[in-house]
């Protein structure tokens, strides 16, 4: 399943517009890689697609970290 | 009113001739077209084919090759561009070359306050709502993007244009169809003139070249559909073939200031927006009144408040759509309006070179006004072979012409019944 960071990664990278050596797991959405509320939804959305999952909005709501969105994807794949 | 006026210091374009204000400018006085067949999706089922893009690096609108082509890349990243319709995007480029031209980038936070924006669209994120109806229609509400709504809001042209100067003053917005671009210079000249800014970036922005908004016109019967093979003759305001419009898109971004504010700081002056009239048919939703007699007002409105006396009006911009009906209403009412001062007078149509920008008309034409009086010289009516009509005036057809312009008319009027009528003069 390591793949899932690399997914995520590159979702990120392009969602975000930030360079890849940030999106590491600890890294914050909002805090380190200048998302909006409305970016996070839109990142959600992409996870989804990706992964082809369905994000409950209120599991949504706890997703802050870039670890966050993989151990939850991880979780439902 | 007040004794404050209202000058341009700076202009931005992008238009279907080019990407850029001088570009733009050179194309058209060199009589080019900026039509053709449109490219960015397949028109076939369309009775209407054609259309004035905008040209692209990327090859759209035929800019393949062409050094004065459209590059999103230079005014918005990746990330932006998810969050902005395509008007939006046109928006925020001519914008940017409004206020470099204007060198206007206050640092001063009371400065800042003192800017405003006032960006108008005739009908805004029209191929954003169309996208994200099929998305919605096809894969449901959890599939529709959080950036939807703000890319398609007519007003987040001012709103993104605020947020990427900083500029705090009056932020607003115009829709008034075709007359938009125009409500936007003259009312923005108010706010000036009223006290409320002392720069005011205005103008206007369309962009709907796409199946819907084709397939709307189409349906209102309201566009070309005799030169589909022959793209560039299409457009052709007074002339007795012409059948209707030819959609053009882009923006046009002027800066408005305070005369006395731009002279403090020695800015670069065009010319001085002097006069503003609007009115409205009350007669149909899409027709214009008999001989354009809400036309009519609003022309002898600006005039009468831009106090210059008639006879100083050299050129007129008309709105001139290429419809049968709307250009020869229009150019009768301008004869009636300036009198016997009509056969000393030019008046031409740029549709027939950039096509009818809409929401954005109003506002490239009144800046090609401006640029008239910069250069004294008049941009010509391409394709008008025949008129079907006798004038006094001079239609300039075919070629631009040299000539004193001493102040300019921009005439708009738009669906609804709704008309505006700018004056331009030259500043002493």
């Amino acid at each position: 399943m390591s793949d899932v960071l690399e997914r995520v990664k590159k979702i990120v990278v392009d969602n975000l517009d930030v360079e890849g050596d940030k999106v590491v797991e600890s890294a914050s959405f909002i805090d380190d890689l200048g998302a909006d509320s409305l970016d996070l939804v839109e990142l959600v959305m992409a996870f989804e697609e990706e992964f082809n999952i369905e994000i409950p909005d209120d599991v949504q709501e706890s997703i802050r970290t870039v670890g966050d969105a993989v151990t939850h994807i991880k979780a439902h794949i | 009113m007040s004794d404050r006026r209202v000058v341009i210091t700076g202009i931005g374009i992008v238009s279907p001739l080019a990407a850029t204000r001088e570009a733009t400018w050179e194309r058209l006085i060199a009589g080019k077209s900026g039509a053709g067949r449109i490219d960015t999706f397949d028109p076939e089922d369309m009775p209407c084919k054609i259309a004035f893009q905008v040209p692209w690096v990327t090859g759209r609108g035929g800019g393949e090759g062409d050094p004065e082509a459209f590059d999103s890349e230079k005014f918005v990243s990746k990330k932006e561009m998810r969050r902005i319709d395509e008007f939006i995007l046109y928006a925020l480029a001519a914008a940017e070359e409004a206020v470099e031209d204007a060198n206007w980038r206050p640092e001063d936070e009371e400065e800042k306050e003192r800017t405003g924006v006032l960006i108008g669209s005739g009908i805004g994120g029209l191929e954003s709502i169309y996208e994200t109806a099929i998305t919605l229609h096809e894969h449901g509400p959890r599939k529709v993007s959080p950036f939807f709504i703000p890319s398609a809001l007519i007003n987040l042209a001012s709103g993104q244009v605020s947020i990427k100067y900083g500029f705090k003053g009056p932020n607003h917005s115009v829709v008034t169809a075709c007359a938009t671009g125009a409500h936007a210079i003259g009312d923005s000249s108010r706010l000036i003139k009223y006290g409320d800014a002392d720069v005011m970036i205005a103008g206007g922005a369309e962009a709907v070249i796409g199946r819907i908004g084709i397939a709307g016109f189409c349906a209102a019967k309201a566009m070309s559909t005799n030169f589909n093979d022959t793209p560039e003759k299409a457009s052709r305001p007074y002339d007795k073939d012409r059948d209707g419009f030819v959609m053009g898109e882009g923006a046009a971004v002027l800066v408005l200031e305070e005369y006395e504010h731009a002279k403090a700081r020695g800015a670069k002056i065009y010319a001085e927006v002097s006069g503003y009239g609007l009115t409205g048919d009350a007669y149909h939703i899409t027709a214009p009144a008999e001989g354009a007699e809400g036309g009519y007002r609003a022309m002898k409105m600006a005039l009468k408040n831009s106090g210059i006396d008639p006879t100083e009006i050299d050129y007129v911009n008309a709105h001139g759509t290429s419809t049968p009906k709307g250009d020869e209403g229009e150019a009768g009412a301008v004869e009636r309006a300036f009198g016997d001062h009509a056969s000393n007078m030019s008046m031409s149509s740029t549709k027939s070179a950039v096509g009818h920008l809409l929401g954005a008309a109003g506002a490239i034409e009144s800046a090609f006004c401006a640029l008239a009086i910069r250069d004294q010289v008049m941009p010509p009516t391409l394709n008008l072979d025949n008129p079907s009509f006798e004038t006094k005036l001079d239609l300039i057809p075919h070629k631009a012409k040299k000539g004193r312009v001493r102040a300019a008319m921009s005439n708009s009027f738009g669906f609804g019944g709704t008309n505006a009528s700018l004056v331009l003069r030259e500043v002493k």
